[in-house]
């Protein structure tokens, strides 16, 4: 009876242990960084589309949609809900009526319209513009043909309609960080990337350029009890070597690891304990250029994929930091086939496929590349042997990756490799092998198939979600079979965290972008 | 004096032309551009209709030509342009830097001078004893090592095994973030210092005054103070000021490596992106440095010698 009793008090003790292990502490701090680059671009959210300035943008700025990570899909942020006309082309949003800027004063629909009609100035080229050209009249602003987006009405101070011109779910176009809504009378006193006023959960206190950006929490952030933590803290560490030594001396709260430390931390008995990985929207590929004769026949193309041990690459060389493609969709689209499987490593059928092709003996080509060590280089170096055994000889040709993008939208290769945006939106990214679409667009391999066109506009045109999905789901399988590139590997997001932050969220979309108003830090954070 | 001086400003008038032009030309025959730079390795796409305006508002379709005159013109009356990146003036971006890459530089060196010219003037004075042998020895080690790698190593020293120092960062610019960048910085001039200053003490030591200043019945310390020091100083003035004047592009490197908010690491941050206006300013910057320091050590050679004049 005693031991029972002693063995009720213990379970006892440990349930409100749990509890208090799962119940957020307020204060602290939370010290993330910024990996992917020396400084930040600017804090004004209009001026920039980079993933780097988008982790600050996510604790200073709101946007009229979120990324839900938990239940992996857009959520309204702005808005507490939206009604859609029959077609499919008219929204109308009911905004927050509690959400209030640093500077005190409450959102409105005008701010949305204000922040919507800015990035539209022609004149200025705010790289959302491609987001917010999806609203009627909003081209006619860019091309300064109209002071006013037409297709943005506003019916009271939180009721808003907007228009779109096609049928497409606007939340994949009002989510990304460069859409940020922001109040007229901050950006017009000039100067606001030095002062950024925004909506969200933390606002502006310091930012040293190239070194740290300071936010405190903002008291009337329109969800309750959020944030948890008094400060935030965005060091900009662009070198992974002093990211890892800063995260072993306790000094900051994540990193984003590479390939090398990767493995390390795997290995290692308590830091493995805080490895988050995530599966996101980046699918690495071989484009092929159909332009270079061996590459118009669909026979060499698939020869290719049957040519190289990816999977073998993607273990060896990039530390299994990677998942292997099956085709373009990525592992966390709605639309990808799990059923999927992926070409399988056969250099007798690809040698094959190349003598039926009427390359017996092979061919050369020139592969661009850039340095980088997980989809670079090292990666072309690995295939080159592969595709010699089956009689094709590689010329590797090195270029820095900011020249990778002008290489391919000029159409000057023969072949490249790369990394590729392909989420959320599994229509806008299949949109890349539509045949309508330009090469300057994102048609790197010049695709052309009228079944495949086919399917996308049916899938455009059709409200039903999972109808859409199963369409794109062919869609996708049908680009698998063309195979315009060689499917290499959707990335593998890695971040190490602390013992004591707590409420991270695996976002596919960018592991970096994190919703800090869910995060939180417990009494053992050595940062007060 | 004054007369010095001003040739010694004229002197630099060409050479930053020079730099000014080299650098404009470089930028812009290397492939690649800002807007594909915001490509972020793949991170993001920019929509060809958005690349073709900001190219239109940034200028870059414009003929070389006028591109040049109008840098030219701008740079004449101190305008350095607009960042492509934040879209500020880039005056304001490297004045935002400046105090700290100051700081940095002028810490390393500080750190130079006070360990590397004692060094060498012992290690001269005790000629191949155990002393000169061991610092010759570190001179040389100090002088190949990697900046990036000696700066990973100071930080896993100090900041994960011994907790004394931060490993990275600003935080109120105070002597305690400053240490372990300012050591990985100052190294390999200090190692260069120890090493001249050595070499110019053993020259003077066997000089022929030296011997008759001996000869004489001078005392060691007097001989020392008197007439070596101040001979060999104008070889070790020189080397400091060589090292000193290019200290601000060798911190690149650990300014990045440190997170130290300095022109270097805008200057690669730029480079890598291709903000072809952040990175010209950021060259200038750092060459009018070298020519300033420079300038001031010419200066300095008059008040060490008087017989040295610049006809």
């Amino acid at each position: 009876m005693r031991k029972l009793a002693g063995l009720a008090a213990l379970l006892a003790a440990f349930a409100v242990g749990a509890a208090d292990a799962q119940t957020p502490r307020r204060g602290g701090t939370i010290r993330m960084t910024a990996p992917y680059g020396a400084s930040m671009g600017s804090l004004d959210p209009h001026v920039t589309p980079r993933a780097q300035d988008d982790i600050l943008g996510k604790a200073l700025h709101r946007t009229l949609f979120n990324w839900d990570s938990a239940n992996k899909k857009l959520v309204l942020e702005l808005a507490t809900s939206v009604t859609a006309s029959a077609d499919g082309l008219v929204h109308t949003f009911k905004l927050r009526d509690d959400a209030y800027f640093h500077n005190g004063r409450k959102m409105t629909a005008d701010d949305i319209i204000f922040s919507y009609t800015r990035i539209m100035d022609g004149s200025k080229g705010y790289p959302a513009a491609r987001y917010i050209r999806v609203i009627k009249g909003a081209v006619d602003v860019e091309k300064n043909q109209a002071k006013e987006i037409s297709g943005l009405r506003k019916i009271d101070d939180t009721t808003l309609e907007i228009t779109i011109t096609d049928r497409v779910d606007p939340a994949y176009y009002f989510f990304a960080g460069s859409t940020a809504i922001l109040p007229r009378e901050e950006v017009e006193k000039g100067n606001f990337a030095a002062n950024p006023v925004g909506l969200g959960p933390f606002r502006f206190k310091e930012h040293i350029p190239g070194s740290r950006v300071v936010a405190t929490r903002w008291d009337k952030f329109y969800k309750p009890g959020k944030p948890y933590a008094d400060t935030f803290v965005l060091q900009i560490m662009a070198e992974a070597a002093a990211r890892d030594l800063a995260f072993r001396s306790k000094e900051i709260d994540t990193s984003i690891l590479g390939p090398a430390q990767y493995v390390a931390y795997r290995a290692d008995p308590e830091l493995s304990k805080g490895v988050m990985e995530v599966a996101e929207m980046f699918t690495r590929a071989m484009v092929l250029n159909p332009s270079f004769k061996p590459f118009s026949d669909k026979r060499v193309r698939q020869a290719i994929n049957h040519a190289i041990d990816t999977d073998l690459i993607i273990k060896r060389l990039v530390k299994d930091k990677a998942y292997r493609a099956t085709s373009w969709l990525p592992l966390s689209s709605p639309a990808y086939d799990k059923a999927l499987k992926p070409y399988a490593f056969d250099p007798d059928k690809a040698k094959k496929l190349l003598a039926e092709a009427g390359y017996p003996d092979g061919f050369e080509f020139e592969l661009t590349t850039s340095q980088n060590e997980s989809w670079g280089l090292p990666i072309v170096e690995a295939m080159i042997p592969y595709l010699a055994r089956v009689g094709i000889k590689v010329k590797p040709k090195l270029v820095e990756v900011t020249v990778l993008t002008e290489i391919a939208m000029k159409g000057e290769h023969q072949a490249y490799i790369g990394s590729n945006l392909t989420g959320p939106d599994s229509l806008a990214t299949l949109r890349c092998f539509y045949s309508k679409t330009p090469r300057t667009a994102c048609n790197y391999s010049s695709f052309n198939n009228p079944a495949f066109d086919k399917l996308l506009d049916e899938a455009a045109q059709s409200g039903d979600m999972a109808k859409r999905n199963d369409l794109l789901r062919q869609a996708n399988l049908l680009v698998q079979d063309e195979a315009p590139v060689w499917f290499f590997n959707y990335n593998k997001a890695v971040m190490a965290y602390q013992p004591w932050i707590h409420g991270l969220q695996a976002n596919p979309t960018e592991i970096t972008h994190q919703y800090v108003e869910d995060i939180w830090i417990d009494e053992r954070s050595p940062a007060k | 004096m004054l007369a010095v001086l001003v040739r010694r400003l004229l002197n630099v008038v060409p050479t930053i032309a020079a730099v000014v032009a080299l650098v404009f030309l470089l930028f812009s025959v290397l492939p690649g551009s800002f807007i594909s730079g915001m490509n972020e390795d793949g991170r993001t796409t920019i929509d060809p209709a958005v690349m073709e305006r900001m190219r239109k508002e940034m200028g870059l379709d414009d003929p070389l030509a006028e591109r040049f005159v109008k840098y030219l013109g701008r740079t004449a009356i101190g305008d350095l342009g607009t960042s492509f990146r934040t879209r500020e003036p880039v005056t304001k971006l490297i004045a935002d830097r400046l105090w700290p890459s100051l700081k940095l530089t002028f810490a390393a060196m500080l750190f130079a001078i006070a360990i590397g010219v004692p060094l060498g003037f012992v290690a001269a004075l005790k000629q191949g004893s155990v002393l000169d042998t061991a610092s010759m020895v570190g001179a040389i080690s100090g002088l190949s090592l990697p900046k990036f790698w000696l700066g990973l190593m100071l930080m896993y020293l100090f900041a994960l095994q011994l907790k004394w120092l931060p490993s990275f960062g600003y935080g109120d610019g105070g002597l305690r973030h400053l240490t372990l960048p300012a050591i990985a910085l100052g190294v390999s001039p200090m190692a260069l210092l120890a090493r001249t200053t050595r070499a110019a003490v053993l020259d003077v030591l066997n000089a022929d005054f030296v011997r008759t200043a001996r000869s004489k019945g001078m005392g060691e310390s007097r001989v020392v103070t008197w007439h070596v020091m101040r001979n060999a100083l104008v070889l070790v003035v020189t080397t400091i000021g060589l090292q000193f004047g290019s200290l601000m592009g060798q911190a690149v490197v650990v300014e990045k490596l440190f997170s130290w908010p300095g022109v270097g690491s805008l200057l690669v941050d730029s480079v890598f992106q291709r903000d072809i206006p952040a990175v010209q300013g950021c060259i200038l910057l750092i060459v009018f440095f070298f020519l300033a320091i420079n300038t001031l050590i010419d200066l300095a050679y008059v008040l060490i010698d008087p017989r040295i004049r610049y006809g």
